[in-house]
């Protein structure tokens, strides 16, 4: 498939929550169950999606740079720091330990 | 007249706020193998920044420009499992915009986490119909104008971890993340959720680990695991 084909897929895709949300009795939705599970698998997708974008590469785990890069974004989420900032700054970071470290 | 104003600068102040970290995600996407169309059509089309992120991250991780169909298709369930708050959204707004027919298929594009939180925190109705429209289109004007920005500056960098971009994209996560940690059960889902997905990556193919983890959520949603004793009836309110 191609990259285009999916691109448009997953955006049909996203959008069929929205319009799902329109149309559906809003009785259907709002069990506590279906709620609860809606929360936590955005939670688990965005984790799991943190862990492989921080610590995985070339389909290996592999710690390098981008963990104190991390933890410096933690720093950032924790004092309130926008999110452009705190992206940024773990840019910065990651790219100052490689250029002066190495890997 | 003021409390109008107040919905019309706390609108634009919200999408002049979200629409900068579109420039994280012009540049990341850029940088996972997109080129500058294809990531700003998704900013256009798809609309929903958890979503977009999650795509990109799994193209980026399943080979980049170059991906396969699995890799595709793994991007496309992720960006649809991580929109399924968006549905949530909506059937809060629709008695609040109270839209019928094909008049509901504009509210639905632009019915995101900035657009609800705006709208639902207005006491009067009128307040909570404006504070919808315009947040939404004003996300969705800086969003997609900054999105272009950051393909383009992206583009301009090259090599992508040279500038750290790939850790910008960690943080990126941890980021969108980092509200929703408030509740003990949601902890205990993310950790299990991180070590699933990196502890997977060697095995599975591209995409996969990230599907796998989260069964993890499923199951604890299910049997509701580690809730706080209020955990209930506070997701019940929202």
């Amino acid at each position: 498939m191609s990259l285009w084909l999916g691109i448009l897929l997953a955006s049909a895709a996203v959008y069929s929550w929205k319009i799902l949300g329109f149309m559906v009795p809003s009785s259907v939705l709002k069990h506590p169950t279906i709620s609860r599970i809606a929360n936590l698998l955005t939670v688990a997708l965005l984790s799991a999606l943190l862990g492989v974008q921080g610590l995985t590469g070339g389909g290996e785990i592999h710690f390098d740079a981008r963990i104190p890069a991390l933890g410096i974004a933690a720093i950032l989420l924790y004092l309130r720091a926008p999110f452009v900032v705190m992206v940024a700054a773990s840019a910065i970071a990651a790219a100052l330990i490689r250029f002066f470290f190495g890997g | 007249m003021a409390k109008q104003s107040s919905v019309t600068s706390i609108s634009i102040g919200v999408g002049l706020a979200t629409g900068l970290y579109g420039i994280s995600f012009g540049a990341l996407s850029v940088a996972a193998g997109l080129d500058i169309w294809q990531t700003q059509v998704l900013s256009l089309l798809m609309f929903s920044g958890g979503s977009q992120f999650a795509f990109v991250g799994v193209i980026a991780a399943a080979g980049g420009a170059g991906v396969g169909t699995a890799g595709v298709g793994a991007a496309i369930i992720s960006a649809w499992l991580l929109g399924i708050r968006n549905g949530f959204y909506a059937v809060r707004l629709a008695p609040i915009l109270n839209r019928v027919g094909l008049g509901k298929l504009i509210p639905a594009m632009l019915t995101i986490d900035e657009s609800t939180a705006v709208s639902t925190s207005q006491a009067e109705h009128k307040n909570q119909v404006r504070g919808f429209w315009l947040t939404g289109a004003a996300v969705f004007v800086f969003w997609n104008l900054m999105t272009l920005a950051g393909a383009i500056l992206g583009d301009a960098l090259g090599d992508p971890s040279k500038w750290g971009l790939d850790a910008a994209a960690a943080a990126a996560f941890l980021g969108l993340l980092w509200p929703r940690l408030r509740e003990r059960q949601a902890v205990a889902v993310a950790a299990a959720a991180l070590i699933i997905a990196t502890a997977a990556t060697p095995f599975l193919s591209a995409g996969v680990p990230v599907l796998l983890a989260g069964v993890a959520a499923v199951v604890v949603g299910l049997l509701n695991l580690f809730a706080n004793p209020s955990a209930d009836e506070a997701g019940a309110k929202r």
